[in-house]
């Protein structure tokens, strides 16, 4: 099996809900990768293998980038939320603020649907949609 | 309050959340620029122009001695076109109707999906976009019969893989092209279905403003830019005792990077008798 860490019966999971699981757990190792890497990098003596190991990390880093874009393509919420803070300056609380018409909490009220959201319809790019 | 002032709207959050989703569906399905080309941003109300990176030299500067050039940037454009509704009928959201009248705001987002897609594929002088068809450097290829569009497919992807232009290629067809291909079968086959599988990298887009056509491009990215600084919203206008106007609005821009990634299609076959 590809994957150990199901945890519902595999018969009652969707093909979509299985590739995202693939995706969301090659994310996190990709990410562990990249935090082992850092922390041996800076731990190790020899200033040679630290440069590989840094080497190391920074692919591990595109290959989290890549597997996240992915996620992001094929997952609408995150998706939305991905645009709303990616690429941003200034305050990231701020960006939620804007995002969510001031609210508080994490989730946006219904997102661009509310009377105060000061949002788009957030279409964006269709690139790759019928 | 943003520019949009939604908030000063006399309209339910209920009727809200129907009217965006309308739009946003009717948009999403009229769109075809966006399922083709680069996408940038939202940037936000604030972007007024792109950088080209290019300078425009002056001949003679004030000062003499020191050379002028400006620099050149490509301006944004804003889209608003308005939506009439009346304010009972967007009251009955909120007593539990899920089939309000929305039929003002699917003739609204279909008129502006037109006008940012006439932008992208045909230019708009005015606000210094070129287009993808006129900024084409390929004579247009002609497809007098439907059965032709293999063909003509063909020498397509040809001439666009002579000018370095690799794939996935990807055919943006306007109304009568869309509907011919549709139409149309192959020894039983239905002709779109044959060119999806065989000469095309994704399934055709339907493109209601392509005029007179269709667009073979590709979609290998790094060709076609769709910037936006405000995406497409739904803002509050004004309103009386009755009505409540509204509208869709959207500042963009788009350019054309690499003018060899596309070629026009010229269809001239006569519409096939109902």
């Amino acid at each position: 099996m590809s994957s150990e860490s199901y945890h519902e019966p595999v018969e009652l999971l969707s093909e979509g809900t299985k590739n995202m699981h693939r995706a969301l757990v090659s994310l996190r190792e990709e990410l562990e990768a990249v935090d082992w890497y850092q922390q041996r990098a800076e731990a190790c003596s020899d200033a040679e293998l630290s440069a590989v190991l840094v080497h190391n990390k920074n692919e591990e880093v595109e290959h989290a980038a890549m597997t996240l874009e992915w996620i992001r393509r094929n997952s609408p919420i995150f998706d939305q939320h991905l645009k709303t803070y990616l690429n941003t300056t200034g305050s990231i609380l701020e960006v939620e603020a804007a995002a969510t018409g001031g609210g508080e909490g994490g989730e946006p009220a219904g997102g661009p649907t509310t009377a105060t959201a000061s949002t788009s319809l957030g279409i964006g790019s269709l690139k790759g949609k019928r | 309050m943003d520019l949009l002032k939604r908030s000063l709207a006399p309209i339910t959050n209920e009727a809200w959340e129907q009217i965006d989703e309308e739009a946003r569906r009717v948009l999403e399905l009229h769109l075809a620029g966006r399922k083709l080309v680069d996408f940038s941003g939202p940037h936000g109300w604030t972007l007024g122009c792109v950088n080209t990176g290019r300078l425009a030299h002056l001949e003679k500067g004030p000062i003499p001695g020191v050379s002028h050039a400006i620099r050149v940037v490509q301006p944004i454009v804003e889209l608003r076109s308005p939506i009439v509704l009346p304010i009972l009928e967007l009251d009955y959201a909120a007593r539990g109707a899920e089939d309000i009248d929305l039929d003002a705001v699917i003739e609204t987002a279909e008129k502006v999906a037109h006008a940012e897609d006439t932008a992208i594929f045909h230019g708009f002088h005015d606000g210094k976009i070129e287009g993808i068809i006129p900024a084409s450097p390929h004579a247009p290829l002609e497809v007098g019969a439907a059965l032709e569009w293999p063909r003509v497919l063909t020498a397509a992807k040809e001439k666009l893989r002579l000018a370095g232009v690799n794939g996935p290629y990807a055919l943006a067809a306007g109304l009568e092209a869309y509907d011919a291909l549709v139409a149309t079968g192959d020894d039983g086959y239905p002709l779109r279905k044959r060119i999806e599988e065989t000469i095309l990298d994704q399934p055709i887009v339907w493109a209601p403003a392509l005029q007179g056509g269709a667009v073979l491009m590709s979609t290998r990215g790094g060709d076609y830019e769709l910037t936006v600084g405000q995406d497409l919203s739904v803002g509050y206008a004004s309103s009386d005792r009755d009505q409540v106007e509204l509208y869709i609005t959207e500042t963009f821009t788009f350019r054309v990077l690499e003018d060899r990634a596309a070629i026009f299609i010229r269809f001239t076959a006569p519409p096939q008798a109902a």
